[in-house]
């Protein structure tokens, strides 16, 4: 007897690029684990007070306030459409890559003050973009071709695999650096990452360091950055400065942004730097999506502003914070109180956690603390820190970033954030590590005990 | 794209030296230049007879070396000084040491990035950067070039300021505002592909400009700060470097850049010809794929405009068809580009590809759309694009991409409120519809007395006129020698058929909804003048 047998053939379905199909955004590290984590419990105060508390994201909530404060009395600065018919219609219309000249202005000032007037810049090298996200990515492919390498200092963002790497086809060489000269920068260091390129024959054509740095919380010292400098002179690369945390510097005097160095030589070998800054983390605004590139390079000022049309910023968003900008009284406040906040906002982490038994690197900018938790390893592997990673976020229900998505090559270090939730919430936070730690430290007893 | 005065003159001398690829740019300034002819001169005039011999040749090459290298880095350094005269602190040039610029040389810049910064010869660009130079206002500057060569459409601007000035207070917080400022919901991070309730708004509007004909699913959509981007982050998704898009031919000159530039994907135009009404021939994209087959091109989809950019004609159900059984056949994927959807001006019908979807058993995963507000909602500053597509890993990872140009939260708040109300956007688009008739017709009929035909059109700001009979020799050549006399003598920027890659020389892109009735006489004057000089 014949049985009929079906025979499914499958049709072919359609193919997808590679950079669909890749994982090179490096979304599936740890770093975006504990997300999910977060996502599906999320901590708040009164409806969900035992869920995850996120310590993962770098988002300053500190000084909302301020910005609020400043619209209620300034309610024509948030005409965002302009005022007047014509400007109506400038603005629904303007899709300018220049972007308005006067939010330029607003933008370049903000920039000088945030380093105390050390620093000049000419709005006309700034080129918006829609985020510091689009920006590093804008400067990479202007800067290096497929294959080529970018060397970045460890530990870096996590977010830089993606940005710098997943639709330019450029490679990042990491640039090792240790706990015993506090994560800085060393001369043999570029070297040693240099020449590992050249051995792989790969070309390296730029170098990105963040200044002040995430994930480490740390400024890099004027002599360090004047060392990077020689070094990319003699080497005819690039040099990429990630300034976005620049206006959450505790203290404005320790914080040199290369554009010093810069004017103090009288911008000589200037047309290899290139400067990023976001209104994301000093300003806390990161939904309306303000990045910039400030290049000392006419080519890739003009280059950059060109592909810029892919990641434009809308008009009015860049009416509204061209006045609220330009408003240098509550642009020297707003600065000045936001560092007084995240300043507090440290001391605050930084105290709890020692009472914790926990020491952190000692920090002076950015929205997060380095935290050692090396000595409570259980090896002093990666798999370590990843063990304990996931006992804090699933027993203590804290999401931090394990160092080692951050390719930090010493085991036991993680990037805690403090600034995107309120006081309360970072109390109880504190107070889980406290607990988490006694509790160790009582189980640690029991067992010798025995 | 528009540019500002002062800075495009400085890319015109940029330009106009001719700077290289290589130039990293940022030369020494004038500095120490006295000294450097000075002191070769010195030897000169100090030594003796031998040891004059013995300076001056040396002297005399070191001197025109500095001047060679002088010269050549002043061109690839021209616009060194950023154009701040009001601003002495601006960035002076570095006057560094010749030497240290010698043994370095200039910083590299990538491939990619040397072809975008060569200065943009194509008429398309070429013309709206002379718009920008020279703009014509009927009061203040009459004999100013006038726009023709710029999709944009200012007639029914008026309808959404009064909206806004009613609805609104207008601040960034939106009709939700009332009198409770809380920025902290649209301060903080936010969905990088846009806000569910903007999808929502978004997928609403869709529906109402294409006459409820086929509704939209928000999860299906991906929000991007402008078509530009979306188109972009398309091809990234569909094509690796290399790969291949067709395009039926003659399409939008900004496709050139927004799928090519940072892709490494090419375009393969697949020519339309008038005697078809410049509509879509299957035949025709089945050579051109073959075609690319035998080259050892991987062509990955096909992109078309529908209504089309620059012709302005929609596509029928029967070729929409037609074109999916050939997407199916070739298993490549289908862009459909439908940023005019809502800007239809005929008895014509439009049909999206989605509305086709729906009545057959079509492989949707290789099915895309792409939309925005700047056309249809009169709205470009707003930078606001969709990626729809019915491939979850499509979706999946456009989703992930998106974060390069994402939307700015304020501007999403403000245009869920202007969308919801669907009173407004229906009596909008039912009046900016009627409005782009009445000028088209005008306007049409304007150049047919100068008898100047334009192909039947039903939807786009523009109509494609055949100005074939006006130029001398029917070629490229001709039809730009043409275009330069209508650019510079008539001063009216319209976009010539050639830089859409349309094989057929002659014909020519003209935008109407920049202008105000008053206007298309003072546009059919000067074009009377030079078909004159033409005709002689």
């Amino acid at each position: 007897m014949a049985i009929a047998i079906d025979i499914e053939i499958e049709k072919p379905s359609v193919g997808l690029s590679r950079v669909a199909v890749s994982d090179t955004h490096g979304e599936d590290s740890p770093y975006f684990e504990g997300w999910k984590v977060y996502d599906e419990n999320p901590y708040d105060e009164v409806r969900n007070p035992l869920g995850v508390i996120q310590m993962g994201l770098a988002e300053n909530q500190v000084s909302f306030d301020l910005i609020e404060e400043y619209l209620e009395q300034h309610p024509e600065a948030s005409a965002t459409w302009g005022n007047g018919t014509s400007s109506f219609k400038e603005n629904a219309l303007f899709q300018d890559y220049h972007g308005l000249k006067t939010f330029r202005k607003a933008m370049a000032s903000f920039m000088e003050q945030i380093r105390g007037e050390r620093a000049k810049f000419d709005p006309d090298r700034i080129v918006l973009t829609a985020g510091a996200t689009a920006a590093n990515e804008l400067l990479t492919f202007i800067l290096a071709n497929p294959g080529d390498a970018l060397l970045v200092p460890t530990p870096y963002y996590p977010g830089f695999d993606r940005d710098l790497r997943w639709r330019t086809g450029v490679k990042i060489i990491p640039v090792h650096c240790n706990s015993s000269n506090d994560f800085q920068v060393t001369p043999q260091a570029l070297e040693e990452a240099y020449n590992q390129a050249l051995a792989m024959n790969i070309k390296v054509r730029g170098l990105l360091i963040t200044n002040p740095s995430n994930p480490l919380g740390t400024l890099i010292q004027r002599s360090v950055l004047e060392e990077i400098l020689e070094f990319v002179t003699r080497k005819n690369i690039h040099l990429v400065s990630d300034e976005i945390y620049s206006g959450s510097v505790f203290s404005s005097s320790e914080f040199t942004s290369i554009a010093e160095i810069l004017e103090s030589q009288k911008y000589r070998n200037a047309e290899r730097v290139h400067i990023v800054y976001s209104l994301s983390k000093d300003l806390g605004l990161p939904g309306f999506r303000v990045g910039m590139i400030y290049s000392y390079n006419d080519q890739v000022v003009t280059t950059a502003r060109r592909m810029s049309s892919f990641s434009l910023v809308s008009s009015q968003t860049q009416n509204f914070l061209a006045s609220m900008l330009s408003d240098t009284k509550f642009t020297k406040n707003y600065i000045k109180i936001n560092r007084q906040r995240l300043r507090k906002r440290y001391e605050m982490i930084i105290e709890g956690l020692r009472k914790a038994g926990i020491e952190c690197l000692k920090g002076n900018g950015g929205l997060f603390c380095w935290m050692n938790l090396s000595p409570f390893l259980e090896k002093p592997t990666r798999e370590g820190e990843l063990g304990l990673w996931n006992s804090i976020l699933h027993e203590v229900k804290l999401n931090i970033s394990p160092g080692s998505s951050c390719y930090c090559s010493e085991p036991g270090w993680f990037r805690v954030c403090f600034a995107n939730m309120s006081e309360q919430t970072l109390e109880v936070a504190l107070k889980r590590i406290h607990d988490f730690m006694e509790k160790r430290k009582t189980d640690q007893r029991n067992h010798l005990s025995y | 794209m528009r540019m500002t005065r002062f800075r495009e003159k400085l890319e015109n001398d940029e330009d106009s030296k001719g700077s290289s690829s290589g130039g990293g740019g940022g030369g020494g300034g004038g500095g120490g230049t006295a000294m450097r002819i000075i002191v070769p001169l010195q030897g000169v005039v100090q030594g003796r007879g031998g040891l004059i011999l013995g300076s001056v040749i040396p002297c005399a090459l070191f001197y025109f070396l500095q001047l060679y290298i002088r010269r050549n880095r002043s061109s690839s350094s021209s616009s060194s000084s950023p154009p701040s005269p009001s601003q002495p602190s601006g960035l002076p040039r570095s006057s560094s040491n010749l030497f240290s610029r010698l043994s370095t040389g200039p910083v590299y810049i990538s491939s990619r990035a040397s072809t975008i910064a060569k200065s943009d010869d194509n008429p398309y660009y070429v013309g709206l950067k002379k718009v920008t130079e020279d703009p014509y206002d009927a009061l203040n500057n009459p004999d100013g070039v006038i726009q023709l060569g710029l999709a944009e459409n200012k007639l029914s601007l008026n309808l959404v300021r009064d909206w806004m000035a009613e609805n609104m207070k207008d601040s960034i917080i939106g009709a939700k505002g009332g009198g409770d400022l809380n920025i902290h919901g649209i301060a903080t991070y936010q969905p990088f592909d846009g806000l569910m309730e903007f999808k929502v708004a978004v997928a609403g509007f869709m529906s109402q400009v294409m006459e409820g004909s086929v509704s939209f699913n928000p999860s299906l959509m991906i929000l991007t700060s402008g078509a530009t981007p979306a188109l972009e982050i398309l091809s990234f998704c569909l094509a690796d470097p290399g790969n291949a898009f067709l395009v039926p031919s003659p399409y939008y000159p900004g496709f050139d850049r927004d799928l090519k530039w940072r892709t490494g994907v090419e375009l393969i135009p697949v020519p339309c010809r008038s005697t078809d009404n410049f509509s879509l021939s299957v035949t025709a994209l089945d050579r051109a794929f073959n075609q690319a087959k035998k080259r050892g091109l991987k062509v990955r989809g096909v992109l078309i405009s529908n209504p089309s950019n620059p012709v302005g004609n929609m596509m029928s159900s029967e070729t929409l068809y037609d074109l999916l059984d050939f997407a199916r056949e070739k298993n490549i994927h289908i862009i459909s580009d439908e940023i005019f959807a809502g800007s239809t001006h005929g008895d014509q019908e439009f049909v999206s590809i989605a509305k086709v979807l729906e009545s057959d058993d079509f492989d949707r995963s290789r099915i895309h759309i792409i939309y925005g507000l700047s056309k249809d909602l009169s709205l470009p500053g707003s930078r606001v694009g969709v990626i729809y597509s019915f491939n979850e890993n499509v979706l999946a990872a456009a989703k992930k991409l998106a974060r390069f140009s994402s939307i700015s939260a304020p501007t999403q708040h403000l245009l869920i409120s202007m969308l919801s109300d669907t009173r407004f956007i229906r009596e909008y688009v039912e009046t900016n519809k009627k409005r782009i008739r009445r000028m088209y017709l005008a306007f049409v009929e304007g150049l047919k007395q100068l008898g100047i035909e334009c192909m039947q059109s039903s939807g786009g700001f523009y109509c494609w006129a055949n100005m074939s009979g006006l130029i001398r020799s029917y070629s490229e050549k001709g039809e730009l020698e043409l275009w330069d006399k209508l650019l510079n003598i008539a001063k009216i920027n319209v976009t010539p058929g050639s830089s859409c890659h349309c094989i057929e020389p002659g014909w020519f892109r003209c935008c109407f909804t920049t202008l105000t009735e008053n206007d298309i006489p003072v546009v059919m004057e000067r074009i009377r003048k030079i078909s004159e000089t033409c005709k002689s």
